[in-house]
């Protein structure tokens, strides 16, 4: 199953700063990690990440650094801010409700369409 | 293994070449990028793949990179537009030697500004208010109060030896001593045309510090004409700028009834000029390779309207049989013209790859040189038929000096450029030609500043 353009792009902002709310990471781990949650569902083309990485830390969300990885080569390592946390829960309560809202109308039809 | 390896090398310095070419990804996300990948690939590999097929694998997750490149490019589309601050070149160095560099560019810059009210510390009048007496001082001088400022900032920047460095002083003392010490004639020819030529000298001097010891070299000649000319567009447009804080300086201190008119005259238009032009220099080193040179664009809007025009003004100088009117302007006027033509030539040469094959515009090129020389060689014969006809004069003479100067030049590069348009010669002959020209220039320059003078009387 292949998730649409719209609806990875839609959740990368949120997914990115949950996955950074767990700890502080780098572009190659934070694919990994999306691969793992979404059990290789949710594919995205790795060069992607990195304009959105830099638009959350445009918005003051995460906070970049480098630092020297145990490969030796440097890194760019990624922390949430305060403010990121922040707008964090208010997209989760967003994706809560839109979460809510469809389950309540999934029940009424089995099964489900395929979506567009 | 070792093998693999230097392949794989070979592979990622490809693709990280491939991804520095977009104007939208900076070097530290080319950095990251290609830690990501480096990292995808050592995961692969440890998988069980081969390091070629990781490679592959992991380019292809990477995604287009001209979609990557569009994502980045509408995240930072300040990146499109070269920024004007300058950042250090690369992220390893030090933002102190940048910082240095600002300090003596703005030392500098206030420098050339106040050497040009100095002469107000020995009694002269401010320039806007001199009378007829004294204007030839600030004339004569003017070569004076920026350009030693300017070679002073490429010496240092160039690290210039103390030979190079005391040649450039003993240049400037010489010319300041000859240009003040000569009897000329109040309001005199030769005084003129010394005060015209003294700048053009003097920037051959300004070249040899910019060439940083290395003026031999045609390379480090061509460099310091893209320099002129990004110079001087750099000079036009805050000259622009400057303009308009003028305009919005009067207009607000007239809004509060106080006359900001003289503080305009004699300290933002003199003192700006000056220190614009020290700025400029600085901007254009600052920017050589970032920002596209603008004189070479301006070369190839310009060439065929000048072509046009020089066609046109042949075609009815034929046509009605008149013959041009040998007064000092228009002389003057024809001079300035054909250096227009050399300009563009010049610059289209500076902008060209020599190895490219002849095309379209070096034939337009040719056109426009041929109609300059022939538009050269109608002024010289009316300029040899006025000395025929009423003896030598400085003006006249420096005025057959020069078109002859042009006319060797244009007639040579003519029979270059048709050398390597029917593909018998090299470009690069052509621009050795004009880079090996360049001090014939300057020495005539010279010339009329030094032996003029006492040849014609100071008259």
């Amino acid at each position: 199953m292949n998730i649409s353009k719209d609806l990875v792009a839609a959740s990368a902002a949120p997914l990115v700063l949950a996955i950074l709310a767990e700890g502080d990471s780098y572009g190659y781990a934070i694919i990994k990690r999306v691969g793992e949650l979404s059990g290789g569902r949710l594919r995205w083309t790795d060069g992607m990440l990195y304009p959105v990485l830099h638009r959350l830390e445009r918005l003051g969300y995460v906070e970049a650094s480098w630092a020297t990885a145990e490969t030796g080569r440097r890194r760019r390592y990624y922390r949430v801010t305060k403010a990121g946390r922040a707008h964090l829960e208010t997209q989760r309560e967003q994706w809560q409700a839109v979460d809510a809202t469809l389950r309540g109308i999934w029940r009424a039809f089995t099964p489900a369409p395929a979506l567009g | 293994m070792a093998k693999h390896d230097e392949t794989l090398e070979a592979q990622i310095a490809q693709w990280r070449s491939w991804l520095r070419r977009r104007p939208a990804i900076r070097p530290a996300d080319v950095e990251e990028l290609e830690g990501h990948l480096r990292d995808q690939v050592a995961a692969l590999v440890a998988a069980g793949l081969a390091a070629d097929e990781a490679f592959l694998v992991a380019v292809k997750r990477m995604g287009n990179l001209d979609a990557v490149s569009r994502e980045f490019a509408r995240e930072h589309s300040e990146r499109l537009w070269k920024q004007l601050v300058t950042a250090p070149e690369s992220p390893d160095e030090t933002g102190q030697w940048a910082s240095g560099e600002t300090l003596v560019v703005v030392g500098l810059a206030a420098g050339a500004a106040l050497a040009v009210k100095l002469p107000e510390l020995f009694g002269y009048p401010p320039l806007v208010n001199v009378d007829e007496e004294l204007l030839p001082f600030y004339f004569r001088n003017m070569s004076f109060f920026v350009l030693p400022f300017l070679a002073t900032y490429f010496a240092w920047k160039r690290r210039l030896d103390r030979t190079a460095c005391v040649r450039l002083v003993l240049a400037f003392a010489a010319a300041a001593l000859a240009i003040n010490v000569f009897p000329f004639t109040p309001g005199g020819h030769t005084l003129t045309l010394a005060a015209l030529h003294l700048p053009i000298a003097l920037w051959l001097a300004v070249g040899v510090a910019y060439a940083g010891g290395r003026w031999r070299d045609g390379g480090r000649r061509m460099d310091f004409v893209r320099f002129s000319g990004e110079l001087f567009i750099y000079f036009v447009l805050m000259a622009l700028g400057g303009g308009v804080l003028t305009g919005f300086t009067l207009g607000t201190f007239a809004a509060i009834g106080l006359d900001a008119e003289r503080f305009a005259q004699q300290w933002l238009l003199p003192c700006g000029a000056m220190g614009a032009i020290i700025v400029g220099a600085w901007l254009v080193e600052a920017k050589q390779s970032v920002i596209e040179n603008m004189a070479p664009v301006l070369t190839r809007l310009f060439t065929p309207l000048f072509a046009a025009v020089l066609l046109t003004f042949l075609a009815a100088m034929v046509w009605t049989g008149r013959g041009i009117d040998v007064e000092r302007e228009v002389l003057i006027g024809f001079d300035l013209l054909l250096a227009v033509v050399l300009g563009l030539l010049l610059y289209a040469v500076s902008a060209r790859d020599a190895h490219a094959p002849p095309d379209a515009f070096d034939a337009l090129q040719l056109l426009l040189v041929v109609s300059a020389l022939v538009v050269d060689g109608v002024a010289l014969a009316a300029i040899a038929g006025r000395i025929s006809e009423f003896g030598f004069s400085p003006n006249r003479v420096a005025a057959l000096g020069e078109n002859l100067i042009l006319l060797v030049n244009l007639a040579w590069s003519a029979w270059l450029y048709a050398r390597f348009l029917r593909g018998r010669g090299s470009f690069s002959a052509l621009d050795r030609w004009q880079t090996d020209y360049l001090p014939v220039y300057a020495v005539w320059a010279g010339f009329v500043v030094v032996v003029f003078p006492p040849l014609f009387g100071y008259l």
